[in-house]
């Protein structure tokens, strides 16, 4: 079983310094978030990537670090248009927390796009699962650690989930195991090849250009071939993880999501006086 | 045959599962020599290739296979790793990136957020990474080691082992010893109290930590007047060797601070300017040898201990050479640190002889003054951390040199401040000296020069050199094939015979090579790399 989650992996994220962590600080007057466009799926998609790359280590995944606002559930201290989030990401606010963001119009207005098409959907309807409960099902029943490693423990043919809680909300988490090809972002992307032999082998897409393709294959082998030596090669855009739907009950899904969310990742650990 | 027999085992290796890194690979590199496991490319740190496919004759086939461009301006000082094709280098200043050793391209990019305390003196690089099972280890310019996941990329553990904002930084690959993690710490122009630090490779967790420079009630603390101990440098910043044997790790130790005014630290400094001897499991000293007792010429010590086993004066015994940054080159017993043997390869005036127990008798003269005091070598030393190589083949040891070259040392008075650079004054040149590619060269004949010097460790007498016309920090790699790479200043690199020093093949690479060169293969193609100005060049013989 190959499983495909939406972990976004910070390594994979190049140049993405930890300390832009305060690029996205919406100090911001509360008030509703009104909806002004519409705005096209690929937009949002790309916002969803610049708010984990440039937002999430100081909004977090849930939007709701910053006390008194949620971005992720349009709640601002005041009420804002998108022209004046898009301002606010680019310009900062200053004299608080929220920089100035080197970024290009285009970009912020799908980090508008992104947090528009978040307020609209529900939080996630697994609150209050056990995390502890949750590891032991990701450990055991659900065999999660087949394919995913987590907290070093696990397979790396899917995706790292170590530091799933950090960078995803609990709605998207608990979407993926419901749901897993719903949204598979690119860096989870699987892909198989053909050898020129008729050898199969199917593993997570590292990388690829025009005459070579990456992939790590399921015994943990960093591989990469000339595709002048594949029969065939293809990207899989459908995940090979089954649903958790029927094979967890609720009460276990709200465990293992909320396991999930317990996942930050590394932290950095202060010298020894 | 054995051209066949080494592609066979390389063939091997590249067919076989990537397999974690275990400490017994590590101490048996020579059993693949398809893979470079280590800074060094061995415990030994000969920098000495067992592959033989790029030979004296061959070498004028050799052609450009890619080359990594990496993200950065900063110079390149790195040797990349290769396990089974898969190859591992940074990206300065701190990113560590996965590579297909055979085509270049990039299988994961680990970014680390560098904090704006760090402060490193001469350059925000890392000279590499380590790896121990499937987990690589990079010490950062802000003195942080951190555990990547060799397959993902990802960061296991992450741990602050020095303070940044006052001048602490780690710019060396670390050592692996069985299960533990060994760094250093630089900073020796901002008044650290340098250390050595065992880390859990596990966890991260510290298991034992030496001080450079010893504290009250601990021997050799007496060679610091005053207060001087607390802000004496004595740095690290060039990975060390082991000898599994003895359960030695080496570590050359940096100067002394302030780097140019030794009035204020009268004594020895010790182990400034040393090498030192410890027990990999515990830390504990075992021996020492300081090369230049209060120095006040900026001479560290933090080249590369090269351990060979041979026969000295009659018998088998267990050396380490070491060419040094003061203009001479030694052996020692790495035993006991017994001196045997000790002699200039450069011009040196700062000193005439040893005295019975291998002290160096300095000149009254060689001393750093107000109107400045002219010394040779100069600054940047007879040689420095360019990585030196030993051929067992040859019997030769080869230095990156400098030759002709001084410096005018200038002392002032200053005070400590935490955080800034405590040096105490400063060098001064005494010729041009130019520092890349695109500058000019003005220089007569007999002024400062670089050279690849092959020295007869028995004797310490040069038998052959290759001259540049400008200076060199590139590192040397010698193969069993009696192939000897390198480069300089100039942004050339190129191939010698390790016998007498001919000139096989050049490239010029349009940046000056800094770096240590190694070599691999993948499904049985010798592959030679280097880093040259910010980007990393690969060869391999035209098919």
């Amino acid at each position: 079983m190959t499983a495909l989650i939406l972990a976004g992996s910070r390594s994979m994220m190049t140049a993405v310094p930890m300390n832009l962590s305060l690029v996205c600080v919406f100090l911001l007057a509360c008030g509703a978030l009104l909806a002004q466009h519409e705005y096209a799926a690929t937009d949002i998609e790309n916002g969803g990537r610049q708010y984990t790359n440039n937002c999430v280590y100081c909004h977090g995944p849930e939007g709701d670090q910053i006390p008194g606002i949620n971005l992720l559930q349009g709640k601002f201290r005041r009420t804002l248009s998108d022209d004046d989030i898009a301002r606010i990401i680019r310009e900062g606010i200053p004299g608080t927390g929220m920089p100035a963001q080197n970024m290009n119009e285009g970009s912020a207005r799908t980090i508008v796009a992104y947090l528009r098409s978040t307020a609209a959907v529900p939080a996630s309807t697994v609150a209050g699962g056990n995390a502890a409960r949750g590891k032991t099902i990701f450990e055991g029943k659900g065999n999660c650690t087949a394919c995913h490693r987590a907290a070093g423990v696990g397979s790396r043919s899917g995706p790292d989930l170590s530091d799933a809680g950090a960078l995803h909300r609990a709605v998207d988490l608990e979407q993926s195991l419901i749901d897993p090809s719903a949204v598979i972002l690119p860096q989870n992307r699987m892909v198989r090849v053909v050898t020129k032999d008729g050898t199969t082998i199917t593993g997570r897409l590292m990388n690829q250009d025009t005459f070579t393709l990456q992939l790590i294959d399921s015994q943990d082998r960093l591989r990469s071939f000339p595709l002048a030596d594949l029969r065939q090669h293809s990207v899989l855009i459908t995940s090979s993880m089954p649903s958790y739907q029927d094979r967890l009950s609720s009460t276990e899904l709200a465990d293992v999501v909320a396991y999930l969310v317990s996942l930050k990742g590394t932290s950095r650990k202060e010298a020894k006086p | 045959m054995k051209t066949h027999a080494l592609v066979l085992l390389s063939l091997a290796g590249a067919l076989s599962a990537q397999s974690p890194v275990t400490f017994d690979r590590i101490l048996n590199a020579d059993k693949e020599p398809q893979n470079w496991l280590s800074y060094s490319g061995s415990t030994r740190s000969q920098r000495h290739s067992l592959l033989t496919q790029i030979t004296p004759d061959n070498a004028k086939n050799l052609e450009l296979q890619w080359v990594f461009q990496s993200r950065s301006l900063e110079k390149y000082e790195s040797t990349p790793l290769v396990v089974d094709g898969v190859m591992y280098t940074v990206q300065n200043p701190d990113d560590v990136v996965a590579l297909d050793a055979a085509t270049g391209r990039v299988f994961w990019t680990y970014s680390y957020p560098v904090s704006p305390d760090a402060r490193p003196c001469c350059g925000r690089l890392s000279r590499g990474v380590a790896i121990l099972g499937d987990t690589l280890y990079i010490g950062t310019i802000d003195a942080h080691v951190v555990a990547i996941d060799a397959k993902t990329g990802k960061a296991i553990w992450d741990m602050e082992a020095g303070k940044a904002a006052s001048g602490y930084a780690i710019t060396h690959a670390p050592q692996i010893v069985k299960d533990k993690v060994i760094v250093g710490m630089a900073g020796g122009e901002y008044g650290i109290r340098g250390y050595i630090l065992a880390l859990d490779a596990k966890t991260g967790k510290e298991v034992w930590r030496f001080y450079t420079i010893p504290g009250p009630g601990e021997p050799g603390h007496e060679s610091w007047a005053g207060d001087s101990w607390k802000t004496g440098g004595a740095s690290v910043w060039v990975t060390g060797s082991y000898d599994p044997d003895t359960n030695l790790t080496f570590w050359g130790i940096g100067n002394p601070g302030p780097d140019w005014n030794g009035d204020k630290r009268a004594g020895d400094n010790l182990y400034s300017d040393s090498v030192v001897a410890l027990d990999a499991d515990t830390g504990k000293l075992k021996w020492y040898y300081q090369f230049s007792p209060h120095d006040e010429f900026d001479y560290d010590s933090v080249q590369v201990p090269v351990l060979v086993d041979t026969v000295w004066q009659g018998r088998p015994r267990k050396l380490m050479m070491w060419a040094n940054r003061n203009g001479l080159f030694y052996v020692l017993d790495r035993v006991n640190g017994q001196f045997l043997m000790g002699k200039p390869f450069v011009k040196v005036n700062w000193m005439n002889g040893f005295d019975e127990r291998g002290r160096p008798m300095k000149l009254a003269s060689a001393a750093s003054s107000k109107e400045g005091t002219l010394i040779l070598p100069g600054n940047q030393g007879g040689t420095n951390y360019y990585n030196p190589s030993y051929s067992p083949r040859t019997g030769l040891f080869y230095i990156p040199s400098w030759d002709n070259y001084s410096s005018l040392f200038v002392k002032q008075d200053q005070d400590f401040v935490e955080g800034r650079t405590f040096g105490g004054g400063g060098p001064r040149p005494t010729t041009s000296a130019p520092v890349a590619p695109g500058t000019s060269n003005f220089r007569a004949e007999d002024d400062i020069y670089g050279a690849i010097r092959a020295i007869d460790p028995k004797t310490g007498e040069k038998k052959w050199e290759f001259k540049m016309a400008d200076v060199t920090d590139a590192g040397i790699l010698t193969t069993a094939s009696d192939v000897l790479f390198s480069g300089g200043r100039e942004g050339y690199f190129f191939a010698l015979d390790a016998r007498d020093g001919k000139l096989l093949w050049k490239a010029s690479v349009g940046g000056a090579v800094r770096s240590g060169p190694m070599t691999y293969t993948v499904n049985g193609r010798q592959y030679v790399a280097v880093d040259a100005g910010n980007s990393l060049f690969v060869w391999a013989l035209r098919q």
